[in-house]
């Protein structure tokens, strides 16, 4: 034993650098044929190889091997059998020779002979075969002892420690790759009976139809002109959307009607907001502000607006982004007792009601998103698509748009403050 | 550390007729970059026909597992190849070790 002391100093050392190694977390194939190396530099073993058990396929998938030849197969069956025996045989070493009795070693009986392979270890961490070692002979001719096998045996666990960190991270991986494609086919599925609903709703007003979907689309364009985030954008889009969806419960004659209705159809035309909010609270929503943005989207900065008449500072600004866009789309088509308004007057419109119905940076950020339009800033053609070629292209609209917005964002950072708030 | 760059085949390569042999200076720290680089090249003098690989160790100081590997390599390679392999300037230490190891068996020491 003393005269094999420094051979253990040197395999000891081997051993701290191949966990060194391991603990690195360095590129997987690296370190793998880096163990390799070590493993065989540590006992002077001439040839060998390091494989990668899959447990779906039964394979040993060789990860790196040395001096093993190009004849050496590089993928290679294990039987029910064979499992069987490797998970008793647990993380030890094993003769190739002596374990003829194995399938394993009978089907690569020539391969490993060619090749002297010696030993064999299974890679066994936690009752599961991660892979496997294949050692060939050892430079001074002499057999494995007992205690180079137990090296070996270290080393592998050090391996396939390795082996199975790497296989617990693509699993991570592939989970989390799981759950991003379900979560996005939750949030198709969710966008599309937003977008069906929008549609069911249309259906009861003839006089107006495509209103909801105009409504999501204008809201869409706002909340993209105020820069919210694309979840934010997303959410304004479906409270567009379903802001009307109260008006399912309203009677059809009320909502069709060709004329202006009366206070007590009025009344009942006005419970739309509330009865809204009620159908959509009942339904869990990935954005929150969907049913308050129903509820309110009625409601005017200066206090006259329904259901509530709340002021300015109450009104949630997600309804007051969806009043606009449903405020624009009713002076921009024709309805049963009114035809649509011309582009100027609305523009006209929305300035001077600017602080007292609309929110001024919202009125803002809605014009200048157009007027981009207009000046073909933008490759977008959303609003020519929602109005019109021939309605977009109104004498003189542009210099309108300019002059209210003149009027009503002297600095351009007003609209900026109002866009960052509006984002909380 | 800078790359170890003390270790290089080409310049050092010497064509003895009629036995060609090729001269390979191991650095200082055999490691794993430099390490396979000297047996790729090695691996290419053989099939080039080299018939005898000197690896001179007079500059190399530390050996450690893997340029132990490293050389085993080159020594299999060359024996399949018939060509013979020779250490020579060896340290006492690495001698002690190789010897250890199995290695000497498999060289000639110079
Ligand atoms: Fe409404
Ligand atoms: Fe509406």
């Amino acid at each position: 034993m003393i005269e094999q002391s420094p051979k253990l100093i040197h395999a000891f050392g081997a051993l701290a650098e191949l966990g060194q190694e391991v603990a690195n977390k360095n590129n997987f194939q690296e370190t793998i044929r880096t163990s390799l190396h070590l493993l065989s530099g540590a006992l002077g073993i001439m040839r060998g190889g390091v494989a990668r058990y899959s447990r779906y396929a039964r394979e040993m998938n060789m990860l790196a091997i040395r001096g093993l030849g190009d004849e050496f197969p590089l993928s290679l069956s294990v039987c029910v059998e064979d499992e069987r025996q490797f998970l008793t045989n647990g993380l030890n070493a094993i003769d190739a020779h002596a374990a003829r009795v194995l399938p394993f070693f009978q089907v690569y009986a020539a391969s490993f002979e060619r090749r002297h392979i010696e030993l064999f270890i299974p890679l066994i961490i936690r009752d599961e075969i991660v892979g496997g070692l294949f050692l060939g002979e050892k430079a001074t001719g002499e057999p494995y002892s007992s205690y180079e096998k137990e090296i070996i045996c270290a080393m592998g666990r050090h391996i396939g420690v390795a082996i199975s960190q790497r296989n617990l991270l693509a699993e991570i991986e592939r989970h989390s790759e799981e759950n991003r494609r379900l979560f996005e086919d939750l949030r198709r599925t969710y966008a599309d009976t937003v977008k069906a609903f929008a549609t069911a709703i249309d259906c009861k007003d003839k006089y107006t139809e495509g209103h909801s979907v105009r409504v999501g689309k204008y809201t869409e364009l706002i909340a993209r002109e105020l820069e919210w985030s694309p979840e934010q954008i997303e959410g304004a889009a479906t409270a567009g959307y379903l802001h009307d969806v109260g008006k399912l419960t309203v009677e059809r004659k009320i909502i069709n009607a060709p004329y202006r209705i009366n206070a007590k159809e009025s009344a009942e035309l006005n419970k739309h907001p509330s009865v809204g909010y009620e159908i959509l609270q009942a339904i869990h929503h990935p954005f929150t502000d969907v049913p308050l943005a129903a509820k309110y989207h009625h409601e005017r900065l200066d206090g006259r607006g329904y259901p509530d008449g709340l002021y300015d500072r109450e009104i949630p600004y997600i309804a007051k982004v969806v009043n606009l866009a449903d405020s624009f789309d009713a002076m921009t088509t024709d309805r049963p007792y009114k035809a649509r308004r011309a582009a100027i007057d609305v523009v006209d419109d929305l300035r001077r009601n600017a602080g007292k119905q609309f929110a001024p940076e919202l009125v803002i950020a809605f014009l200048r998103g157009v007027l981009r339009e207009l000046k073909s800033e933008t490759k977008d053609r959303r609003f020519r698509r929602l109005l019109g070629r021939e309605y977009m292209e109104a004498e003189g609209l542009a210099p309108a748009i300019t002059g209210a917005l003149n009027e009503l964002a002297p600095t351009s950072s007003l609209t900026y403050i109002a866009a960052r708030s509006g984002s909380e | 550390m800078t790359e170890n760059t003390s270790f290089d085949v080409d310049p050092l390569v010497e064509n003895v007729s009629p036995e060609p042999a090729v001269v390979v200076i191991a650095g200082d720290y055999l490691n794993k970059l430099t390490g396979e680089k000297i047996e790729r090249e090695c691996k290419d003098k053989l099939d080039a026909g080299a018939r005898e690989i000197v690896v001179d160790f007079s500059q190399t100081e530390i050996i450690n597992s893997i340029g132990i590997s490293i050389l085993l390599g080159v020594i299999d390679n060359a024996q399949m190849a018939g060509a013979k392999v020779v250490f020579s300037d060896l340290k006492p230490e690495s001698a002690e070790l190789f010897d250890m190891l199995g290695l000497t068996k498999h060289v000639t020491l110079q």
